[in-house]
């Protein structure tokens, strides 16, 4: 599938913002799914200094500076993505019990080594009521995918997608005990479950396709940038890709950004502005598919 | 008795020491496995042995003293919050001989190259781990282990500059090391200050004994600092996270003996990739920076995003090499208890070489081999967090000392370890050696932990021949901390040859360097300012309490209308003329001393001292003092120790930018008050003797009396307070004050187009000198006071934000 996706975020405050520098993590990544075409990141008013590189995870990242002081910023996103349907096969994962010893094995600290994403990490400390609920969803038989799936699954019946329920800056806990939220939400509390059983995973950050393809339900969080969960399930199967709040396997539909332990490590802008007064945020997504023209012959070269 | 010798009565030493018994089972400092006195030790305790227990005790106090009039402290945290608290100096040294040294300081060498190629390697190719000589989540599940630094290279090349060691002693004599302190490690200016300690206590036995001096190390370190420059440009700053950081003193002690700026994240910012520091005259590049603050906490955009201390933008300063950083950021890693139990195999794969110096045996519990070793000999093990970056010592609830554990609990500790395995490190419950520390009177054993010290410079590292010795308070070698009772001693490396003298200078070759003028970090300009401005301000409000409450005194509450309206004067001033020791005035003196204890570095000795006096005074007065003829002569003390305080700053401060802030101020202030006091009391209005409180409230009575010869009236009043230039109370002088020092802090250049500032404070200035007193009346003191406040706005834009 190929998507025209435009991605724009726009920062207001009530007395302006002196010397802004921020971190902007918009712009699709490398992933084995997926390539950009083409696409770019702006910034109005045009930054005063500003640098395009790479996280430690391999996310594409701007750094900008504003030295003037600013009421309102528009940062935006704009570009043409190819999402390729990989098949995934056969489940290689072995059972979820055993990840523990597969994890041991590997001897790197890579950006895509399990070893980041057990522990608690910034935004996702070790909660025992999550873990309880992850214990009480797995089987002991299953397979360490089945085992993330289900995870995922269980946390999109359990929890009511409600967006006035939660921020930014709610925590696991709050989300699970509250057993609602957002796809950060949602996402967070998979982590911390599938961790709890030991089984790596980390925070995806992404677009969603904005309207579904015909006779197909429209998908929650298609309006903003969107957060699902992935999880490594085994030297041999390696990552895959959850979203729990829709309760489906990530497949064509999705578009990746980012990965990371938590939101902290991709939030989409991160700021340090300095201003005594409150702001407001305005985001907005759409990820259009492309008519079939050309995505074959692209695809070929 | 004394297990040992016997004692014969004539020789004083072994009287001394007799009685003195370690425990058995560890080595100790004084006396060797035989009993015999160490020959280190000899002549400082014949020394000892000479002095009557009063001279002793005088000796001892001279130290303390010392210690205290320097305002050397530290932070003690409790449940109710924290409070500063005297040195505890343990007045005995540790002694140590120079041959033990020079072996020692190979070992602390080694070590120093070692971590910095593990750091090095983690923040890079991390081979370590694909080698398999160190468990990867120790690393990435690590919160020391900043991912924003892997692949960032220092320009200097090496991550490391400045890092100690704790050390401990054991049984067999040998030294190993308890822990690495690569973070950011404190203490080295407390073993300095210790040093001149002990120089009170002890001059004469310190000039015979042949003690290495630290001088030398530091003036090593601090042209080692200068040498990070980039191309010689920029300037080497001290980064502190504040007043309030537990070993404030230190750092704000260290920028002072090395001459450089005393930072915080808010003096900082990075622009076009480079650390700056905003100063009175602007921004100016920062190419070094000593880091006093935890890594995590640098960066709230990169790194720890709760952090409310750090500047945005650090850790891209580092990544476009324009910084280096003491110790580079991310270095917090190598503390990591669970790094000892692989360091001695990391030391023969990356040195082709054994550690020298050992460390506290250590075992990873997420190993099955090293879990089951630890629980077969749980009796003899610390337990604790694997990532934490304590010392073994260190207890905290997270850890237990598993003998003390089990009692009869086995079972717990045993499913912890099993349960939590990966998460945690044993540590062998090693005997400290003792030393002697001086108990109501007599010499008694107590167990020691020493902090060594070691910087690199352009030759390589080098040692503090020194460093300083944390003293328990009773024999249990877990409450060595300071926060549970312990003491610092003084440690003395000891050469059998005569040592030379040495300062923080060097020695006088080549020609004379002035050294480029500091500049004034424009936080520490604002706290200046409003220390003048606080301290004034008080001056003002105690001489009002003062003339309401002789008043009071005189008159009683209601004869007079005047009484009246200096109670509606000092109501909304926060002065309550109920208390004869208004809340309002406790305030100012707290601000005060705030203001000033943030820029210790900058601030003499004598001045902290009269604000802490003062503010000290003014507390006690509050707990006893009544309104009237009580509280009058109340004030009439402060008033006297405020003159003392000023006359401290006005006769001994260097005329730097940083007291012309603080003298700005101060005029600044006396200017609104006069103008607000003249607006209300010369007021034609004004009920009977408001002038005479006027003229008393600006400390003018002796010279209206001498000049008018006359009953004062509006007029006299007015000239005098007003408009009378030679008068150092009146407005018109204050604000040719703050013209003078205006144009001193902006440079010398005449040309300049003036800015807001200048051209408020001018067209003040002109007005007033055109003014005849008649003209001044209370409309035009209320529009006066409204210029005073765009003027104090306008400065603060230039030079204090």
């Amino acid at each position: 599938m190929l998507y025209d996706i435009t991605l724009r975020i726009i920062y207001r405050y009530a007395t302006p913002a002196a010397s802004a520098r921020t971190i902007l993590r918009m712009q699709p990544r490398q992933a084995p799914d997926q390539r950009m075409i083409q696409g770019l990141i702006d910034c109005n008013p045009v930054p005063f200094a500003r640098r395009d590189r790479l996280d430690f995870y391999g996310n594409p990242l701007v750094e900008m500076a504003h030295q003037d002081a600013l009421s309102e910023v528009e940062f935006k996103f704009k570009g043409r993505v190819e999402r390729l349907i990989a098949d995934r096969g056969l489940d290689l994962s072995g059972p979820w019990q055993g990840i523990g010893q597969e994890v041991a094995a590997v001897a790197s600290l890579s950006p895509d080594a399990p070893h980041h994403f057990l522990g608690p990490s910034p935004r996702i400390p070790y909660e025992p009521a999550i873990a309880g609920f992850a214990q009480e969803v797995v089987q002991p038989d299953m397979s360490a995918l089945d085992a993330a799936r289900a995870v995922s699954n269980a946390i999109h019946d359990a929890f009511a997608f409600d967006a006035e329920a939660t921020d930014v800056s709610t925590s696991p806990a709050e989300a699970f005990e509250a057993r609602r939220g957002v796809c950060q939400d949602f996402t967070h509390v998979a982590i911390a479950a599938l961790r709890s059983l030991g089984i790596p995973a980390g925070y995806v950050s992404g677009f969603l396709r904005t309207e579904p393809p015909e006779g197909q339900p429209r998908l929650e969080g298609a309006d903003a940038m969107h957060a699902w969960v992935r999880a490594w399930c085994g030297k041999d199967a390696g990552w895959h890709e959850f979203d729990p709040t829709n309760a489906i396997d990530v497949a064509g539909d999705h578009v990746v950004v980012a990965y990371g332990r938590d939101y902290s490590d991709v939030a989409p802008v991160k700021g340090a502005m300095r201003s005594a007064g409150s702001h407001s945020t305005l985001q907005q997504v759409d990820m259009i598919p492309v008519e079939p023209v050309s995505a074959a012959s692209d695809a070929a070269t | 008795m004394s297990q040992n010798e016997p004692t014969p009565q004539d020789d004083p030493v072994l009287t001394l020491i007799d009685g003195y018994a370690p425990p058995k089972g560890v080595a100790d400092e004084l006396l060797q496995a035989n009993g015999q006195l160490r020959p280190v030790w000899q002549g400082f305790l014949q020394h000892l042995a000479a002095q009557s227990p009063e001279g002793r005790d005088a000796a001892f106090a001279r130290g303390d003293q010392y210690l205290h009039d320097e305002g050397v402290y530290y932070r003690k945290y409790s449940a109710e919050g924290s409070v500063e608290r005297d040195w505890p100096l343990s007045h005995i040294p540790v002694i140590i001989g120079a041959n033990d040294w020079a072996n020692l300081t190979a070992g602390i060498v080694q070590r120093a190259e070692l971590l910095e190629k593990v750091m090095a390697d983690l923040y890079g190719p991390a081979t370590l781990i694909e080698r398999g000589l160190l468990p990867p989540e120790l690393v990435a599940q690590n919160p020391e282990w900043l991912r924003p630094l892997v692949g960032v290279t220092p320009p200097s090349g090496h991550h490391l500059h400045f890092i100690a060691l704790e050390l401990g002693r054991s049984p067999d004599g040998s030294w190993f090391v308890l822990g690495d302190r690569t973070q950011a490690p404190s203490g080295a200016g407390f073993a300095l200050e210790n040093r001149v300690a002990a120089t009170r206590v002890f001059r004469e036995a310190l000039s015979d004994a042949n003690v290495l001096r630290l001088a030398g190390f530091f003036r090593h370190f601090r042209d080692a600092l200068l040498g990070l420059r980039t191309n010689g440009q920029g300037r080497v700053g001290i980064l502190t996270p504040g007043q309030h950081t537990d070993t404030y003193f230190e750092h704000a002690y260290i920028a002072s003996y090395l001459g450089f700026m005393l930072l915080e994240c808010e003096d900082l910012s990075v622009i076009d990739g480079q650390l700056q520091v905003r100063t009175t005259d602007g921004s100016e590049p920062i190419s070094v920076l000593w880091r006093r603050l935890d890594s995590r906490f640098a960066d709230p955009l990169e790194l720890d995003e709760t952090s409310a201390l750090g500047t945005p933008g650090m850790v891209s300063a580092l990544r476009t090499g324009a910084l280096n950083m003491v110790n580079c950021l991310g270095s917090g890693v190598l503390e990591t208890r669970a790094m000892l139990a692989f360091l001695p195999k990391i030391c023969e794969a990356l040195m082709d070489a054994p550690l020298i110096l050992p460390n506290i045996a250590t075992w990873w519990c997420g190993q099955t081999k090293e879990q089951d070793y630890v629980r077969k000999n749980l009796e003899r093990m610390l337990i604790g967090p694997a990532l934490s970056t304590r010392l073994p010592f260190d207890m905290d609830t997270g850890t237990v000392l598993g003998g003390r554990a089990m009692d009869d609990q086995t079972g717990p500790v045993d499913d912890w370890l099993s349960r939590n395995g990966p998460q945690l490190v044993g540590q062998e419950a090693v005997s400290l050696s003792t030393t002697p520390a001086m108990v109501d009177g007599r010499l008694a054993p107590r167990p020691m932990v020493l902090r060594v010290y070691a910087a690199r410079t352009p030759d390589g590292w080098t040692v503090m021949p020194g460093g300083y010795a944390r003293i328990g308070a009773t024999e249990d070698p877990t409450a060595l901390a300071m926060q549970s009772g312990g003491s610092v001693a003084d440690v003395w490396v000891v050469s059998d040859r005569p040592v030379k003298m040495d300062t923080l200078n060097a020695p006088p070759t080549g020609a004379f360097v002035r050294h480029q003028p500091g500049a004034l970090p424009a936080r520490a300009a604002d706290n200046l300012f409003w220390l003048g401005r606080n301290v004034e301000r008080a001056e003002a409000g105690v001489r009002l309490a003062r003339a309401f409450h002789r008043r009071l005194d005189t008159f009683g509450p209601d004869a007079l209308p005047l009484v009246e309206s200096l109670r509606q004067y000092m109501e909304p001033r926060g002065l309550s003329p109920d208390q004869g020791m208004p809340d309002g005035l406790l305030d100012l003196f707290a601000l005060a001393r705030d203001n000033a204890g943030k820029v210790r570095d900058r601030f003499s000795q004598d001045g902290w001292n009269a604000l802490k006096d003062l503010e000290n005074t003014a507390k006690d007065f509050a707990t006893r003092v009544q309104p009237g003829d009580d509280a009058a002569s109340a004030m009439g003390v402060l008033l006297r120790k405020i003159g003392g305080f000023s006359g401290l700053v006005h006769e001994n401060m260097f005329r730097s930018d940083g007291w012309r802030c603080l003298t700005i101020g101060r005029a600044l202030e006396r200017a609104q008050q006069i103008t607000s006091l003249l607006e209300v009391f010369a007021a034609p209005e004004a009920p009977y003797g408001g002038y005479d409180v006027a003229v008393e409230l600006g400390d003018s009575v002796m010279t209206h009396r001498r000049r008018y010869s006359v009953e004062t009236n509006r007029n006299t009043v007015i000239d005098l307070m007003a408009l009378d230039l030679d008068n150092p109370r009146s407005l018109v002088f204050q604000v040719q004050r703050i013209q003078d020092e205006e144009a001193k802090l902006a440079g010398e250049d005449a040309q300049r187009p003036a800015d807001e500032a200048a051209r408020l404070i001018l067209q003040l200035r002109t007005d007033l000198a055109v003014a005849q007193p008649q003209d001044l009346t209370a409309d035009r003191f209320a529009a006066i006071f409204q210029s005073l406040i765009q003027i104090s706005d306008a400065l603060t834009r230039r030079y204090f934000s």
